[in-house]
């Protein structure tokens, strides 16, 4: 086997220096002639004899890696056989990682909202491409200078589609101990809900400057997750405001079903702040008392793993974001009905769905704005008392369901924007009859089926026989 | 280059039709026949001839232990593959014998082997149903690849750097990496006789471009199949089993 050195040639990279001496794996700066991106090549550090855990690590990059796509992730440009001398190529990522940034925290909230948004995403980008990261940590965040968070390093990676090579090989639990989620603890490595624990070990600190569960050298330390509670943020840094502590510590939820279910539900949380219901844990002022802890540690003492779901997209598929578009107006009452019905069915199938009612206000042109009258504001406020109506008979609970009214000339243009910066999964909207103006001037409801980015259902109501075709004349 | 890789056809004409086609639609550049094209099924003249002219135009075939039962009267059975046997025997023509008697037990493509049981003593019929058993496939010979079937039950096994012995999980239709820091077995499940708890026909495509294997499943008519099996007489159990895919 080759060892790496600069000016070494491989499969047309040339290395050049060596960025980077970590543990188990070097960096270096390569150039390709065919390539003009920046490049560099990691190879790991493989000692003499044998050395699982770090070969098993990077076969695990090698197979993953180039299944991956989008900005979070670095573009893979040549793997190496392990016959020769095992590397992976990928774009270089200027900048530093987000231990730089972590190292200045507690940081101002408007930050810390703005980087857990940016991570969430990055995490969410993931999951929807079947993979659990396993290993997320300041380190393994890199920043591109256009913003978006790339995720590196998926060593300890679980693909859900691909074999688990890492499954049997070793018996102690992986991953980064300030970091680990409970169940990774109890070595399950099939949740994407562990990403989500990361997320709140990270956002947390990112807020308080300290981490949630300190730095435990020993997997005793570790162990006390499954039943000690972080110090609520708030009692550290009193200017953290209730919502967000709300969502941190539901991220470091002990059982992952207490948890956000997905990424893109815990990044709509962070950018629809004003909608967050707080529960007991925003207004936690201290830990849980002495026996709360000792019961808790004796129930937790048995648990042997926590249930997860059968699979990462079956789990994103409970865990939608579900949109409905809401006509409220008079005429369209039995509409809104039907609509209401059809929610109701949908969330028999995802219960985990999150439900966000959308009512549009349309304007007249774009640049006179109605909210700043008097009038317009009422009409602002009626209009939400409407849809809180609607939506009360779905029986959801409040942090699973959120109100908008949007405002906008085109109310087309207006839902398909909202789905887009969402995430939503899956919109729901009613259709008025047919009637020709509608036919040659187009409906929303076409447009927002024809150039919606996910699901779309539109909800018609029945028509009596003969009425749509003398509507058409 | 895309090999469809079938095994343990085992008479199943409508199995191995539905599979064909698929294979048909899903730009494959050689067959590979693993082996078992008779035995059990109630269609092992047609499955025998089909067998042979895919090897005419250029498939890659080998022996299993039901298509050495034909000439080999000393071959082993249980009762009901014997019964079977019994059935199969006095059907198949000259050709047919001669073809099947013909097939070697191993062929090798590049790095590929390819044996209907096991590497390690081909003629044996060792079955590969776990990691375990398959250590010894890996230490006979060099191969990178190994593929086999006599188990009916789909399997993906490999074999590391440092010597471990793993057993995958996979997902249907999914392109699994066979990468190449490791040796891999791929048991392929059954065209004729599914035995996981599933009717559907199995089979598998490897892409050595891509160095990617996907196992896949073929709907086909098993009523129809489960109607001969009784109508010839055949052992209930073999109809039975065809349609539960046990």
């Amino acid at each position: 086997m080759l060892r790496p050195s600069e000016g070494l040639e491989i499969d047309g990279f040339k290395l050049g220096e060596c960025l980077h001496q970590g543990g188990f794996a070097t960096i270096w700066d390569v150039t390709h002639p065919l390539y003009r991106t920046p490049m560099v090549m990691k190879v790991p550090t493989i000692l003499d004899g044998y050395d699982g855990p770090t070969i098993v690590g990077f076969e695990v990059e090698q197979m993953i890696m180039p299944r991956l796509t989008g900005p979070h992730v670095p573009r893979v440009m040549g793997v190496g056989d392990f016959s020769v001398m095992p590397y992976i190529v990928t774009e270089r990522i200027p900048g530093k990682s987000l231990l730089q940034l972590f190292k200045t925290a507690p940081l101002p909230v408007s930050d810390v909202i703005e980087i857990a948004a940016r991570m969430a995403e990055a995490v969410h980008a993931l999951h929807k491409q079947h993979v659990v990261h396993l290993d997320l940590k300041p380190d393994n965040f890199l920043r591109r200078e256009t913003g978006e968070i790339v995720a590196i390093d998926f060593g300890l990676s679980r693909h859900d589609e691909l074999p688990d090579l890492l499954s049997e090989e070793f018996t102690i639990p992986m991953g980064t101990f300030p970091y680990i989620s409970p169940e990774q603890y109890l070595r399950q490595r099939d949740d994407l809900r562990s990403d989500l624990f990361a997320l709140g070990a990270m956002i947390y600190e990112l807020a308080t400057g300290k981490m949630p569960f300190g730095q435990p050298e020993r997997l005793k330390g570790v162990r006390k997750r499954l039943w000690r509670d972080p110090v609520p943020p708030r009692a550290l840094v009193p200017e953290i405001p209730e919502w967000l502590q709300e969502i941190i510590l539901r991220a470091l939820e002990v059982d992952p079903n207490s948890r956000y279910q997905s990424a893109s539900q815990m990044l709509f949380d962070l950018s629809h702040p004003k909608q967050v219901k707080i529960t007991a844990r925003g207004l936690k002022t201290q830990r849980d008392g002495f026996w709360t802890v000792f019961r808790r540690k004796r129930k937790m003492r048995k648990v042997r793993r926590f249930a997860a779901p059968p699979t990462m997209l079956s789990q994103i598929d409970r865990a939608p974001i579900l949109m409905v578009a809401v006509d409220l107006s008079a005429e369209m009452e039995e509409l809104a009905h039907r609509l209401l019905t059809w929610v109701q069915r949908m969330l028999v199938i995802q219960p985990d769905a999150r439900v966000a009612c959308v009512n549009i206000i349309k304007t007249a042109r774009i640049g006179i704005d109605p909210i700043t009258t008097e009038d317009g504001e009422n009409i602002h406020v009626s209009r939400l008392v409407t849809l809180r109506a609607w939506a009360e008979k779905l029986d959801l609970p409040e942090e699973r369901l959120t109100y908008t009214i949007l405002e906008h000339s085109d109310p087309g243009r207006a839902l398909l924007d909202y789905a887009a910066n969402n995430h939503v999964d899956h919109i729901l909207m009613g259709a008025r009859g047919h009637s020709s103006t509608r036919r040659y001037l187009g409906s929303v409801s076409s447009q927002v089926v024809a150039e919606a980015q996910c699901s779309a259902t539109v909800i018609r109501l029945a028509q009596a026989e003969g009425e749509g075709e003398t509507a058409g004349k | 280059m895309r090999l469809a890789i079938l095994t343990d056809i085992h008479g199943n004409r409508e199995a191995f039709s539905a599979v064909l086609a698929d294979v048909e639609r899903r730009a494959v550049d050689r067959i590979v026949l693993l082996g078992d094209i008779v035995g059990y099924g109630p269609d092992p003249e047609w499955c025998a001839d089909k067998a042979a002219s895919l090897v005419g135009a250029g498939a890659i075939a080998v022996k299993g232990n039901h298509d050495n039962a034909i000439g080999d009267t000393s071959e082993t059975m249980g009762k009901v593959a014997a019964a079977a046997m019994e059935w199969t025997r006095p059907r198949m023509n000259e050709a047919q014998r001669q073809f099947l008697a013909g097939l070697p037990l191993t062929q090798e493509l590049g790095d590929i082997l390819f044996v209907h049981a096991s590497a390690n003593d081909p003629g044996d019929w060792i079955y590969v149903t776990s990691a375990q058993r398959a250590i010894g496939s890996f230490r006979v010979c060099s191969s990178r690849l190994i593929f086999c079937g006599h188990v009916h039950v789909p399997a993906l096994i490999s074999y590391g750097l440092t010597g471990q012995v793993q057993e995958h999980e996979f997902r249907i239709g999914a392109a699994v990496p066979l990468i190449r820091s490791r040796r891999w077995i791929a048991v392929v499940g059954a065209v004729g006789q599914p035995r996981d708890r599933s009717p559907e026909a199995a089979y598998a495509i490897l892409d050595t471009t891509t160095n990617e294997l996907s196992f896949r499943r073929v709907a086909y008519d098993v009523g129809s199949t489960a109607a001969k099996i009784r109508a010839a007489g055949l052992p209930e159990m073999l109809a039975t089993r065809l349609l539960k895919g046990e």
